[in-house]
């Protein structure tokens, strides 16, 4: 019996007023999802609420468990008994999961990390949102990898975005890290779920265990436990096979290139931005997740008092839109970056553009108003 | 070895990877060739086996030695990864063989909460008292009074006592043995491994290289030796006191109990759900 169509259908085409943290539970419910591990953290325990409330009737798995990292490797640990599987949490606890978010990488097993970041660092403001661990999300395992991360600034994306979440962990053979934050998490707004039939799924490739599982092409099909493949995953550097060798240079090459070529030879394919007013645009508001709103509303403001200034949100914050910055940099003479964190993106943008780039930072637990956005707007245009 | 006398127990080895790299005199050895007799003698087919596996010198047990879907996770967390298998995979018998350090040590909450939550796993835990493969560093099961590479001055930490720690947990069963007793070990092997619930072995085992040279046990056989003359069986130790028990090794069956399986609850929760 397929349980999540059975269940999830009286769902279908209803609009519904929620929280973020609740949409992006539904959304992973409506991609499949069968296995939650996770431990309670504000502001994302509403999503483990919501999994608890809802995976039985779909015939999965929630398992509340000791601490963040027991949640992350169970979730892994799922992922290769066949599930679809996820947790959620925020700073601490995506700290506290970092050591297994480079195991996931390096046994190319899919898995979601919901991170609803707060006010950072440490216990820091642990009821306020921020947008601080940007790159924790980017570099916090240790070691040379690529990364996916998804920033949604609706609750309506909070439900969308996590199904590509969920999608491109299949496709890519990898951890997915969808980087909320508090202020989306904890909005509580309009949004619609669609018919479960006409939610695209990307389907698992199942190999027999006659081809490598780890290797042989650049994003080799899984296997699951039990089908009689004797599988052998590792964290350690290992050979296409999965048998450790931690000696040779050329199998830590040819392992770790590959796992970075997946991502970044797909980069392209991976990378979303939405842009608006950008045709006339001489200066661009780069943003994402929660400060992309008041961001938008600064440009629309703009634009009514005659000021040529144009808006790109980073949907995909990895890998990041590099060619689409580039050429914005291009474009336009300066980029105005606001951000809930002492300027993460902005520096990141600096990499690629010559143009001027103005960090408007904003920490503390609130977020930017359209005033302040607006007035750096006007400061330059 | 030859193709011609290939030993009836080397269809449970990833047989490519052979010979092993345990030192000699250790103990790993003696464990794996006790799980290969015990599942051959219950006749458990390897093809439902998950070995899951931490970091250390026992963790080499299963991977790379098992053939079996082997699962070698980060330190200390293979309780946590062993988990999400045994939810999804309820039919599948789901061995975790790794160390003191591992199991104990780093990932001790993970033992606490797995034995509460009383997953269906068979966790057989080598102790050798020493971090081994990082080259001899004192653990939480060296004993007071031992000198290792970071207790120059003599160990001065009390031992964890990690079987009875586990028992309280609410393990349904629990035992002690050590590689001088393979026998009764092979025997609490399968009686583990049919156990429903969470089973756990603590298995005392020498490291004569990262542990024993420093305290005057150069060869596994001092181990064994020891092993074999500290030995009180648990029905013997309830009538001694803690000081005859202090400096022996309590070994035996000290838990064997019912009590409603995690999976088997959560399948019956998910049944009520969707028949409702």
């Amino acid at each position: 019996m397929d349980y999540h169509a059975n269940y999830l259908k009286k769902f279908e085409k209803r609009t519904f007023f929620m929280l973020g943290d609740e949409a992006a539970a539904y959304g992973a419910l409506f991609a499949r999802c069968n296995f939650f591990g996770g431990y309670p953290i504000t502001p994302a325990s509403e999503t483990a609420e919501i999994m608890s409330r809802e995976l039985p009737n779909v015939n999965g798995y929630y398992v509340q468990f000791e601490d963040e990292i027991a949640s992350i490797g169970a979730i892994i640990g799922a992922a290769w008994a066949g599930g679809k599987t996820m947790t959620a949490t925020s700073g601490p606890g995506f700290s506290l999961m970092q050591e297994n978010i480079g195991y996931a990488v390096m046994t190319e097993t899919p898995i979601v990390i919901v991170d609803v970041q707060r006010s950072g660092p440490s216990t820091g403001q642990a009821t306020k949102p921020a947008q601080g661990d940007v790159m924790q999300a980017r570099w916090g395992t240790h070691g040379d990898h690529e990364i996916i991360a998804l920033a949604p600034n609706s609750v309506q994306e909070c439900f969308d975005l996590i199904i590509d979440c969920f999608n491109l962990a299949e496709q890519y053979r990898t951890p997915v890290i969808f980087l909320m934050d508090g202020e989306i998490g904890h909005l509580r707004e309009k949004i619609t779920m669609p018919k479960f039939s006409d939610v695209k799924i990307f389907e698992r490739p199942k190999g027999k265990g006659d081809k490598p599982i780890f290797g042989g092409e650049l994003i080799p099909p899984m296997v699951e436990f039990g089908e009689g493949c004797f599988v052998h995953v590792t964290g350690s550097t290992h050979k296409e096979s999965g048998m450790r060798d931690v000696e040779s240079q050329d199998v830590h090459e040819k392992l770790i290139t590959r796992i970075y070529d997946k991502i970044e030879s797909n980069r392209e394919k991976i990378v979303r931005v939405e842009e608006k007013y950008m045709k006339d645009a001489r200066v661009a508001v780069v943003s994402y997740g929660a400060s992309a709103r008041p961001s938008l509303g600064a440009v629309k403001k703009a634009r009514r008092k005659k000021k040529k200034v144009g808006f790109m949100r980073l949907i995909t914050i990895w890998p990041f839109a590099r060619k689409q910055i580039t050429e914005l940099g291009k474009k336009v003479d300066k980029i105005i970056v606001p951000e809930m964190n002492l300027g993460q993106i902005s520096r990141e943008i600096e990499r690629f553009v010559d143009c001027e780039v103005i960090s408007v930072p904003k920490i503390g637990g609130i977020a930017h108003s359209i005033d302040e956005i607006y007035e750096k707007i006007a400061e330059v245009v | 070895m030859t193709a011609k006398h290939k030993h009836r127990l080397m269809k449970y080895l990833r047989e490519e990877i052979l010979p092993s790299k345990f030192c000699a005199g250790c103990g790993c050895g003696t464990v794996l060739n006790c799980y290969a007799h015990a599942i051959d003698e219950m006749g458990l087919d390897p093809e439902n086996v998950v070995s899951v596996t931490g970091i250390g010198c026992s963790s080499w047990i299963p991977s790379p030695y098992l053939k079996c879907d082997t699962l070698h996770t980060t330190h200390g967390r293979p309780l946590a990864f062993a988990t999400g298998v045994k939810v999804m995979k309820p039919d599948m018998d789901v061995v975790i063989i790794a160390g003191d350090g591992d199991i104990a040590g780093i990932g001790g909450n993970h033992l606490i909460h797995s034995a509460r939550r009383n997953v269906d796993m068979s966790v057989f835990l080598v102790n050798n008292f020493i971090y081994g493969m990082t080259g001899g560093q004192v653990s939480p099961t060296t004993p007071i009074g031992h000198r290792t590479t970071t207790s120059p001055y003599k160990n001065i930490e009390h031992p964890m006592r990690i079987a009875e720690l586990v028992a309280t947990a609410g393990a349904t069963y629990v035992a002690r043995w050590t590689t001088y007793h393979v026998f009764p070990l092979m025997e609490s092997m399968q009686n583990a491994l049919k156990k429903k619930g969470f089973s756990f072995i603590e298995i005392l085992s020498p490291c004569p290289t990262a542990h024993g040279r420093r305290v005057g046990m150069r060869e596994g056989q001092d181990f064994l030796n020891m092993f074999k003359e500290k030995a009180v069986r648990v029905e013997k130790a309830k009538d001694m006191t803690e000081e005859e028990l202090e400096d022996r090794i309590v070994i035996g069956k000290f838990v064997d109990r019912e009590r409603e399986e995690f999976t088997e609850s959560l399948r019956r929760l998910n049944r009520e759900r969707i028949n409702r």
